[in-house]
């Protein structure tokens, strides 16, 4: 079942096309990761699915409820829904880790600063960061703010999570387990989870669905099996990582 | 070549226009979420910190110096008619209604002002205002309306601190370098100044610490390109909000005359 709904995307930087008609569903529950070209548009792409930017066509629709075109008032509420990993963090540097990991729970909710510490240390641990929450993010290794991202991302236990490249720059030990992290909140939580990635053993492991985008569109999609099987020479060409092919390295 | 002229004149014309509007949009947003709760105390309180507290020191050099060197010179030419009995009046007016809060716009502005808009400037293009925007945050109620408070409330008070540092540097060279009798110094001061002169400065240092920090806040918010993009927000906020209180500052004084 359709989640979310994207319909006819389009997005123009002055006379730059960045996506030129994207269509795309998201399933409620599953994971569904977006691969493509470095510059392509991913990361354009999920900004649009959380209202960070303005299509300059096309629709997206969460729930049958069109939230492309909805006023920033009421987009406050349907955020409350999302969790967001940025590809470079944005951690907040004047906050500590526990700050920043906290940061969700003590806008949004009630709780009393020792049960959000809990909590905030419980989602380190599960991002594999120990005893981190005094530090300052300039402290920390490119890995390391990815993993507090990852935490601050997921501490209110979003129904709808938005990872941007989660692991880069993680070793493959540390990348399996964000993928074990997902797997499992994924079936616990019922989390939809909409990915970014270059990692394509990372791909593998977690996938409900690939989807490829390429020139401003979705050329194809599909499981894994399907997308690994995909006789289309792009496709083939990214998933198996050759300089030759139709893609053409300038 | 006239064309081009005109065609560049239009284009700063547009630019004006987008700011002004801009800047006026987030005004109205931050004078909403200011009385909207949960008012964020905390964050008001760490920047009353950094725009008041911290520019202690620079307000006391500048308003102490001024003072100085305003009692010398109004010594020398007062000097001419037989008024030196007038040096006292003559600071503390001048620091009262003009100095003591223009002075303090300025190096507040050059201080705190522009590390506002780095601070803001660099949270734009690391994504933080983002990613404030996904936690289902307002960016202008979280960082806009704390420091627009904390310029409102602390621009006056600095400005009193300057006035009061200024006149005891007036009266230092008055009385103790140029010999001015102190009884007659002081109560001439006293005879001259009044509390609606204080005021009349007070009213302009309000109106000074929101071109402060609605300048910063508006060029860190639309900061773009990098590190560069972050300089030329801090630049640009000083220079906008030095010259909007110069401006703001005669037109304030010939309606308060
Ligand atoms: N704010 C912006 N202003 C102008 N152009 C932009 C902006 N954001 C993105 N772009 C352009 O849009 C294109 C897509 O950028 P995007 O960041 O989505 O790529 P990506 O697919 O995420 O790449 P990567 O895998 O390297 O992260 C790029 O060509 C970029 O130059
Ligand atoms: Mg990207």
């Amino acid at each position: 079942m359709g989640m979310i709904k994207i319909s006819n995307l389009k997005k123009f930087f002055g006379t730059k096309r960045v996506l030129d008609g994207v269509d795309l569903e998201i399933d409620k529950g599953k994971i569904t990761v977006i691969i493509g070209r470095s510059g392509e548009g991913k990361s354009v792409l999920i900004k649009h699915i959380i209202g960070l930017l303005r299509p300059d066509d096309g629709q997206i629709f969460l729930e049958g409820q069109e939230i492309s075109s909805m006023s920033e008032r009421d987009w406050g509420e349907v955020r409350k829904r999302f969790g967001m990993l940025f590809q470079g963090a944005a951690l907040f540097d004047s906050m500590t880790v526990g700050e920043n990991v906290g940061f969700p729970l003590k806008e949004h909710t009630d709780l009393a600063d020792e049960d959000i510490m809990k909590i905030v240390g419980d989602k380190l641990r599960r991002v594999g960061l120990v005893g981190v929450e005094h530090m300052m993010p300039a402290e920390l290794s490119g890995g390391m703010k990815k993993r507090v991202g990852l935490a601050r991302a997921i501490v209110m236990d979003p129904e709808i999570v938005l990872f941007d490249e989660p692991t880069t720059g993680l070793d493959p030990i540390m990348s399996d387990s964000i993928a074990d992290l997902v797997l499992d909140t994924q079936r616990s939580l019922q989390t939809t989870y909409i990915l970014i990635t270059h990692d394509i053993p990372f791909t593998y492991k977690i996938a409900d669905k690939i989807a490829m985008l390429h020139e401003g569109r979705i050329i194809e999609q599909g499981t894994v099996e399907e997308m690994k099987n995909n006789p289309n020479p792009v496709v083939k060409q990214f998933l198996e990582g050759r300089a030759e092919g139709p893609i053409k390295v300038y | 070549m006239i064309r081009a002229y005109l065609e560049k004149l239009g284009r700063m014309a547009e630019k004006f226009v987008d700011t002004a509007g801009l800047m006026s949009i987030m005004l109205f947003q931050a004078a909403v979420h200011a009385f909207t709760p949960p008012i964020k105390f905390r964050n008001i309180f760490k920047q009353m910190e950094f725009v008041g507290v911290q520019s202690l020191f620079v307000v006391i050099l500048t308003g102490s110096f001024t003072g100085m060197v305003l009692a010398l010179q109004s010594f020398n030419a007062l000097k001419r008619f037989g008024a030196e009995s007038l040096v006292g009046p003559t600071v503390a007016l001048s620091m009262a209604r003009e100095l003591g809060p223009v002075l303090t716009g300025l190096m507040v502005t050059g201080r705190a002002g522009s590390a506002m808009a780095t601070e803001l400037g660099t949270m734009r293009v690391t994504e933080q205002i983002d990613a404030l925007v996904t936690m289902a945050v307002n960016p202008v109620k979280y960082l806009v309306v704390p420091r627009v408070i904390a310029g409102v409330l602390m621009f006056p008070l600095l400005a009193i601190i300057t006035d009061f540092v200024g006149v005891l540097g007036g009266y230092f060279v008055g009385v103790k370098l140029l010999g001015i009798n102190p009884g007659v110094y002081i109560g001439r001061t006293i005879d001259f100044v009044q509390v609606s002169d204080i005021f009349a400065g007070l009213y302009k240092s309000i109106v000074f610490g929101l071109i402060t920090t609605l300048v910063a806040s508006y060029n860190g918010f639309y900061a773009y390109g990098g590190a560069e993009g972050v300089g030329r927000a801090a630049t640009n906020s000083v220079v906008t909000a030095s010259v909007m209180i110069l401006v703001s500052d005669y037109l304030m004084s010939s309606f308060m005359v």
